[in-house]
């Protein structure tokens, strides 16, 4: 599902300098596996997930998702390919505040290939729990239900790859095993590849594969 | 979910900041349409009330004034012509004309018309109408003229149509026809007597001895000619100071030759109830009222120069000069109107940039989001660009319903002051225009921060705090 090939980033410095943050000979994920990814902050995990959906360009290297070497891709060609292939859950869940957790999830598919499928958005959310919740705002949820709404919108467009950028890292700790699960168990059912990084050991501990970054990253 | 409601909704997320720019568009869009409406139904009003007549004819001057004199019933008088030069005008011999006047054996004073030969610029004209201007009543202008001037139409197709009573009668000289606004505004009824004023405006004396009864009120015509008053030219003659003395005319060269001689002859005579009609060459006009015979094209054309050429009378078109009055003064007139308002729509739309722009900063993020969801950067460009229009075109929509509440508002002040009627359902073509205008407008005032959007970098603006 996910391959890199001798991928590379860094950032320019304010004094000019090139920084140096990734430098990933290889790394797999295959269908439908669930893997965590642990690091110390600062390590470039965010940055190579976003590398990874390819919101960033590597500076060299292959990063081929289902198939596909999207660093390869002209911008709006990426785009899509995201829309159609990747979710993305986010630590600070990113519900856009002016719409409902309806409209939030049908948002994600408003921007794919296809047709925008009301019933499944629907039909997550009741999944995630928030089917009496179709209408409220952000502001009108808990934390853990906008997290659920962040899940749900994530898995819209039936992605093959989902990233999950440390999704329990804003939810209190009664929340947090939920969110997990919930994750997890949607990622199951629709066969989906799943990168969750978190900095929680708990977390990590239920996961057959644990990946600490600074073992892949070869800085 | 469409582009356009992902626009309305972040709209809606900033609903102070959108109302309040969509509403300063609004108030501009609502200047222009007034400005729009109101001088472009002035214009078409003038215009189309210049049509009537194809030329105006009188005494040497302001072509312009002779033309507001006649046919608005504005500005001051003019001076006058001899009314045997309006004779030349008449398409019958003498005979005819006083038969056509069902006034053989009347024994009036028309009796007594010269044995006039044919008109010199008869076989030029179709109709000539008389108007003796220069009295008043209350705050309305009289016109003695002749009652053929209701038998003809006062547009094309449009006829005066009588609300009340009928025309006045040549041989009944005291009669007057009254404009609609003239009898809403004085009160007057059918059988009511007045009597006029010498002169224009309230420092005139009251004809006391001689007055006037009103036999027909018109229908609204939508002309000057609602808030006139017509009376039996015949009977404006005998008013107190209206007869001219003959010893003091200079005629130059009005009259044809051998004319003079007929007029001297003249001699009014009684044998009727009515009283005596004023001697021709005590006799002027202020104006003919000429439509040219459209059977006779050549003549007509040079019909204008040939009364040119005349030292003392001009004849002038009453359409070019009231294109030459809008082209030349109330055009750049307008013109600056337009532009000051056009101003303030521009004003607001460089509001719209600003209110849009500054939400940018707050935006960043949600932007990155969408973008993050999959959304390529002209999507999230043509969002903003929408939410531009859309502010615009919603605020243009309010301002042009607005625009036209406030000309309805102002309807009744625009009767009265420039007799031009307009309603809330007064539209002009250029309105049109406003829609595209304001879609060029809010797509360059929205390119700056669809721009911004457009260049939003992703990966930091998720990595930043929230």
């Amino acid at each position: 599902m996910l391959d890199l090939i001798q991928v590379s980033k860094s950032y320019i410095e304010p004094n000019g300098k090139r920084l140096p943050i990734l430098n990933i000979p290889r790394y797999h994920v295959g269908t439908g596996e669930q893997v965590v990814l642990m690091g110390r902050s600062g390590s470039g995990k965010t940055t190579l997930l976003h590398i990874i959906a390819g919101i960033s360009q590597p500076d060299r290297g292959n990063v081929n998702v289902a198939g596909v070497n999207i660093a390869a891709l002209p911008e709006a060609q990426r785009d899509r390919f995201r829309a159609d292939h990747i979710g993305y859950v986010f630590q600070t869940f990113n519900l856009l505040p002016g719409f409902s957790a309806l409209e939030n999830v049908m948002l994600g598919m408003a921007f794919a290939g296809g047709a925008v499928d009301r019933s499944r958005a629907i039909n997550l959310l009741e999944r995630v729990g928030l089917g009496d919740r179709l209408t409220h705002k952000p502001s009108q949820l808990s934390v853990g239900e906008q997290q659920r709404v962040s899940v749900a919108r994530a898995l819209a467009n039936r992605p093959r790859l989902l990233l999950a950028d440390e999704p329990t890292a804003n939810v209190d700790p009664s929340n947090q095993q939920h969110i997990v699960d919930l994750i997890r168990q949607t990622c199951e059912e629709e066969r989906v590849a799943l990168i969750l990084v978190t900095h929680t050991p708990e977390v990590a501990s239920q996961f057959a594969r644990v990946d600490r970054l600074e073992e892949i990253n070869q800085l | 979910m469409s582009l356009f409601k992902i626009a309305w909704r972040s709209i809606q997320q900033r609903a102070l900041s959108s109302w309040l720019t969509a509403l300063s568009m609004a108030l501009g869009v609502a200047l222009v349409v007034t400005v729009l409406v109101i001088m472009n139904t002035v214009e078409e009003t003038f215009t189309r009330n210049a049509q009537g007549f194809d030329l105006i004819v009188g005494a040497k001057g302001g072509a312009l004034q002779l033309v507001l004199n006649t046919v608005y019933h504005l500005s001051t008088p003019v001076e006058n012509v001899p009314y045997d030069f309006y004779l030349q005008f008449k398409r019958g011999t003498s005979e005819q004309m006083i038969e056509a006047a069902g006034m053989l054996g009347g024994g009036a004073g028309y009796a007594l018309l010269p044995r006039q030969p044919r008109g010199r610029f008869a076989s030029a004209v179709d109709v000539a109408i008389p108007y003796c201007l220069g009295d008043s009543y209350q705050d309305f202008r009289v016109v003695g003229t002749e009652p053929s001037l209701f038998e003809i139409d006062y547009a094309p197709g449009q006829y005066y149509q009588f609300a009340e009573g009928r025309n006045f009668k040549t041989e009944n000289f005291f009669e007057a026809v009254i404009g609609s606004r003239v009898a809403r505004e004085t009160g007057l009824k059918l059988g009511d007597k007045f009597n006029s004023t010498h002169g224009i405006g309230p420092e005139g004396h009251v004809h006391k001895d001689t007055s006037f009864e009103v036999v027909g009120i018109l229908e609204p015509t939508g002309t000057p000619n609602d808030r006139a008053v017509f009376v039996n030219i015949e009977g404006f003659y005998l008013l107190d100071g209206h007869a001219f003395d003959p010893s003091i005319r200079e005629t130059g060269n009005l009259t044809q030759p051998g004319l003079e001689n007929e007029l001297s002859s003249f001699v009014p005579q009684g044998g009727h109830a009515s009283p005596q009609a004023l001697p021709i060459d005590k006799r002027e006009v202020t104006a003919i009222l000429i439509r040219t015979d459209p059977h006779n094209p050549i003549a007509a054309i040079s019909l204008n120069k040939y009364i040119n050429k005349n030292p003392t009378a001009q004849a002038v078109a009453p359409t070019r000069i009231i294109f030459q009055l809008f082209e030349n003064i109330v055009g750049n007139l307008r013109s600056l109107l337009l532009l000051l308002t056009c101003l303030i729509v521009v004003v607001a739309g460089i509001g719209i940039m600003v209110s849009i722009y500054n939400s940018m900063s707050d935006r960043r993020r949600d932007i990155a989001v969408m973008r993050a969801l999959g959304a390529r950067r002209s999507t999230v460009m043509t969002v903003i660009l929408l939410e531009s229009i859309g502010l615009s075109l919603g605020g243009g929509l309010a301002g042009f319903i607005l625009g036209h509440a406030a000309i309805g508002v102002l309807s009744g002040l625009m009767v009265e002051y420039t007799g031009v009627y307009l309603g809330f359902f007064s539209f002009v073509r250029w309105e049109a225009l406003l829609l595209p205008g304001l879609v060029v407008l809010s797509t360059l005032a929205g390119y700056l921060p669809a721009m911004s959007a457009y260049k939003t970098d992703v990966s930091r603006s998720l990595q930043a705090n929230p």
